[in-house]
């Protein structure tokens, strides 16, 4: 009865609703902002339609770790929500606390073991089980370009490394901040992120980002990419540190900067200025990773109530992870849905690009989780690389030192 | 007549009445004990276990100290803490005691200026913090405004440069606090007895020596109390350097407050955190416990 | 010795004049200075507040293309009632309207039994000391520096076990906690300078522990307790982190949808809508200090001639 209910449509939920009333979820997440939050209105309304109440519990601030702290007090306080937005590491963390109600039977029932690619399983499911369903797939290996300062310099868009410097040395020729950037420590590691992957290959990021191999971690090639860290530090203007990404992004849109290396995120501020995707503004992979693609995934996670998943968590599970929705929250979100099996006509330009190379990297093994965004090694580690990262960014290192620190950073926080 | 009057009646209601001031300090007491004390003693427990995300029970001894000490951050932290601290306390007292003084003299409006310059304190970081990082952002704020009226060398990148970062976060913090501790030393200004001052004035002191010798001395409680608050924001300091720096550029901003956050839940060391968290409550006794105990004492 | 206190009252508002007139007199241009020291110092307080209220009035357009420091050439009131009722921060998009009546019901209880508690406690600690009773001052105020971050997890248990976890009386209850050793130097300091030969004298002349608290401590109090009230106010109602942990999702206060609304990661940022939300969330506070300021003032003074 209650999986039929699911899958029914608006009309048929009318009469559900009448039916019980069922309890209500309590939902703790940190989409606040207005695209965003609107998006997941939608899942709301979805519930609404099955007779199950919305409480909600919004806590913004610092990427979800506010919330993150939020839910440790209640969960610590014997309160805790029915489910929360998480992000990669935290999923694991949790289930080991024993904490997230299985949703194997809601799994098995509407096939997510085939649509969902393995590097997101990894994080969904702990011990073989499923913890928590996806909402979104974002990408983090993006450039993001002011088209017509590229047509005024005669600028193609770069293919390779060296491509890349050389147009970073056009623009700064012209006397153009080269590179919008604002030093922040996730930004920083986001910048990072996607040099070690260009300059390493996916096997060095495999063995470096996510197995913590101390030898790949030491090796030349991690100095190369501190060395080019460096070499990016020198087109970046010298304001950049503490600066929002959206006040980075800004300069692109206002014709300040040329480029900007950040997530699929960003294309809501040139969507919000009125700009078009191909026209005012171009899209790519960072140079060197066409392949490849570095993701955070947004998840929601079922806190076990007693022995078994309410009818509300398998309701809200079973919705999240319905393509209707997938389709209209990523539509707004900027990000692509988390299920290789769906139409996305729906989605703008760079929209369908990244889905398509989504899905591609997803087949053919390069697809990675982005170490900046908590989806390659745990929170302790990713924090003690960004120290690193952030200090050799500002001179505070020079590229040895760094490695070295990298190894050591690495040793303490295992 | 009354004096004679309690001998006669020493009954159990008296016995009530000599336990009542302490039955109403109790609930205080407990309170106290229970929530701060309490909660000393389990965050120093935890400092010795292996917790991560949340508080568990194994035992490791010493090895979330060692590790503390081998993070570099940790005494940045605490340099910062120190400079952020002794520079927020002084600059917080002199610029009070001074408006104080200024506004003291019987000055026009001075309900409006006092109110002006005691707002800051209604507003948290939260609110004040973006303001703040435009206005100190050499792109945007200061440095750009002088420079578009044509002083074209001015330099105001304090922000962003790892060594001057810090004391943009004292001039914050000082614009939130000082009219506070203003007000204070106004209130024990307006209570110095009159008397005196006019007697001094009569054997010709000066009015510098008048505040030196009397008006200052005086302003001791209000000193006093001005102390534990500022000592007590400045350790407390969280929002404002996450508002204005993150701890950045790098980790020059950081504090033990944002330090003691980061390790506890930002990166699911709790171990570790707790172990921050003792060696700062063990400090902070090391420096307030002394003053506080010469202050009390010689007032009773 | 009370008529020695009265004396020395009456000279303390007589005296006060003479140095007044005779710097009058002399010092015409050193007053000018005065007067724009203080102005440069207006200046340095009201800067940052300036620029947020610049900041609300101009469309989003304006800010993202530099213009920050400037003034409007577009004025809009659209960030304020964007702020107020629209404004997207949670799924629904209410603004932050409904939050006010939350902070308010937890503001409200939470500063009145702490400072209630705080005058008693200043009252016992200095008109009916015994012994250890400075020790115990000194062990109360020692609170008074304990970290927040260390306490919120062991305090959500103590909530959970108490079964007020995710409630406002939990809220108010954790506010009065952390709020009662300040409450408590204030009204102490204060008390000590009252003198204690009138508790006495009301003592011998049989009045109780409480009739001697309202009679002769209370009427007195009233500069103190705007001192403690301000105080007590603007803590609870900035609070974000116990506000955050401790509240329900029917319950949060203004801070948290204020957060909410400035600190999304991923969106759009509508700096205009966030000024405009910021400035709307602390005007509690600034009323306070703006009415209650004045109070305080003409109560001190007024405190300081009774001594």
């Amino acid at each position: 009865m209650r999986r039929l209910t699911m899958t029914m449509t608006a009309t048929a939920a009318l009469m559900t609703a009448g039916m019980t009333h069922a309890a209500d979820v309590e939902v703790l997440h940190w989409w606040t902002a207005g695209g965003e939050a609107a998006a997941l209105n939608v899942l709301k309304e979805d519930l609404a339609g099955q007779g199950i109440g919305w409480e909600d519990m919004p806590v913004a601030g610092g990427g979800g770790t506010q919330a993150m702290t939020v839910l440790r007090a209640r969960v610590t306080s014997g309160n805790a929500p029915t489910a929360v937005q998480m992000l990669g590491f935290d999923i694991t963390d949790w289930a080991k606390e024993g904490a997230l109600a299985n949703l194997n039977d809601i799994a098995a029932e509407n096939g997510w073991d085939e649509v969902v690619p393995a590097a997101l399983q990894k994080f969904s499911k702990y011990d073989g089980e499923w913890v928590a369903a996806p909402v979104n797939v974002h990408s983090t290996n993006w450039v993001w370009a002011d088209k017509s300062l590229m047509d005024e310099l005669g600028i193609d868009q770069p293919q390779t490394w060296d491509d890349f410097i050389a147009a970073l040395d056009k623009a700064k020729e012209a006397g153009l901040t080269p590179l919008a950037h604002g030093g922040q420590a996730w930004q920083d590691g986001t910048l990072f992120d996607a040099v070690l992957l260009a300059t390493g290959g996916p096997d060095f990021y495999q063995k470096t980002m996510i197995d913590l191999d101390p030898e790949a971690l030491g090796s030349d090639t991690m100095k190369q990419v501190f060395d080019r860290m460096g070499v990016l530090r020198g087109y970046v203007d010298d304001n950049f540190s503490g600066r929002d990404w959206n006040l980075a992004t800004a300069m692109v849109i206002n014709d300040e900067a040329v480029f900007q290396m950040m997530g699929d995120w960003a294309k809501g501020e040139f969507l919000n200025a009125g700009q078009t995707p191909g026209e005012d503004f171009l899209c790519f992979r960072f140079p060197d990773t066409q392949e490849q693609v570095l993701f955070n995934s947004d998840q929601f996670a079922m806190f076990s109530q007693g022995d078994a998943v309410s009818d509300e968590q398998a309701a809200l599970a079973t919705a999240i992870m319905s393509p209707g929705f997938q389709i209209a929250f990523n539509k707004v979100k900027g990000s692509v849905p988390a299920r290789t099996d769906l139409d996305v006509g729906e989605l703008d330009a760079c929209g369908q690009q990244g889905y398509e190379e989504f899905k591609a990297a997803a087949s053919s093994g390069n697809l990675f989780g982005s170490f900046a965004h908590g989806h390659a090694n745990p929170a302790g580690v990713k924090n003690a690389m960004y120290d690193v990262i952030t200090a050799h960014f500002n001179g505070e290192y020079d590229s040895e030192t760094a490695v070295e620190e990298l190894v050591t950073a690495v040793e303490i926080n295992m | 007549m009354s004096r004679a009057e309690p001998a006669f009646r020493r009954g159990p209601f008296d016995r009530l009445r000599d336990w009542l001031p302490k039955l109403v300090l109790s609930p205080t007491i407990a309170i106290v004990a229970i929530f701060v004390y309490g909660f000393i003693l389990f965050t120093l427990y935890l400092s010795f276990t292996d917790s991560r995300i949340l508080p568990s029970f194994g035992w490791v001894g010493m090895k979330n100290y060692e590790n503390l000490f081998r993070i570099r951050a940790w005494d940045t932290a605490v340099t910062n803490l120190v400079i952020f601290g002794v520079l927020y306390i002084a600059v917080c007292c002199a610029l009070g005691l001074l408006l104080a003084i200024l506004l003291d003299q019987r000055i026009r409006a001075e309900g409006f200026i006092r109110t002006i310059y005691l707002y800051p304190m209604a507003l948290s970081f939260i609110v004040t913090g973006v303001a703040w990082k435009w206005f100190l952002d050499p792109g945007i704020g200061l440095e750009a405004v002088v420079r578009g009226w044509g002083w074209e060398s001015f330099a105001f990148d304090w922000i962003k440069n790892g060594d001057m970062a810090i004391y943009t976060i004292v001039i914050a913090a000082v614009w939130q606090t000082s009219g506070f501790v203003m007000a204070m030393f106004l209130a024990g200004l307006r209570g110095i007895d009159g008397e005196m001052l006019k007697a001094a004035q009569i054997d010709g002191a000066s009015t510098l020596a008048l505040y030196r010798r009397i008006v200052i001395p005086q302003l001791r409680p209000a000193f006093m109390s001005a102390f534990v608050v500022l000592a007590h924001m400045a350790i407390k300091s969280y929002d404002l350097v996450i508002a204005l720096t993150g701890g950045g550029p790098g980790t020059a901003t950081e504090l033990p407050a944002t330090f003691m956050y980061s390790y506890t839940f930002t990166r699911n060391q709790m171990g570790i955190g707790a172990a921050s968290a003792v060696i700062m409550l063990m400090t902070i006794a090391a420096i307030i416990v002394p003053y506080l105990w010469s202050e009390l004492r010689e007032k009773s | 010795m009370p008529t020695d206190f009265t004396s020395q009252a009456v000279t303390a508002g007589t005296g006060t004049p003479a140095p007044i007139r005779k710097r009058r007199r002399t010092a015409a241009a050193p007053r000018v200075i005065l007067y724009l020291i203080l102005a440069l110092f207006c200046v340095y307080y009201l800067l940052p507040l300036c620029v947020m209220v610049v900041n609300s009035l101009k469309p989003l357009g304006e800010i993202t293309a530099g213009g920050m420091m400037a003034l409007p050439e577009q004025w809009t009131l659209a960030p304020w009632s964007s702020a107020w009722s629209t404004a997207q921060v949670g799924v629904d998009a209410t603004g932050l309207r409904p939050y006010f009546v939350n902070s308010i019901l937890m503001v409200v209880p939470a500063v009145a039994i702490s400072t209630i508690l705080g005058a008693l406690n200043g009252y016992v600690l200095t008109k009916w000391t015994f012994r250890g009773a400075t020790l115990l001052f000194g062990l109360v105020l020692f609170g008074c520096f304990i970290p927040f971050q260390i306490v919120l997890i062991p305090m959500a248990r103590m909530l959970g076990l108490m079964g007020i976890a995710g409630t406002v009386p939990g809220l108010v209850f954790v506010h009065l906690v952390y709020g009662i050793g300040f409450s408590t130097l204030y009204f102490r300091n204060y008390y000590a300078a009252f003198p204690t030969e009138l508790v006495r004298a009301a003592q011998i002349d049989g009045a109780g522990f409480f009739t001697i608290f309202r009679r002769i401590l209370l009427p007195s109090s009233g500069p103190i307790a705007v001192v403690c009230i301000i105080w007590q106010f603007t803590n609870i109602w900035n609070d974000f982190l116990f506000g955050a942990s401790f509240s329900d999702f029917d319950s949060q206060p203004m801070t948290v949808a204020l957060n909410n609304l400035v600190q999304s990661s991923t969106g759009v940022k509508e700096y205009n809508v966030h000024f405009a939300g910021a400035i709307m969330a602390a005007l509690p506070t600034l009323l306070v200090y703006v009415v209650a300021g004045r109070f305080f003032v003409r109560g001190l003074m007024a405190g300081s001639v009774k001594g």
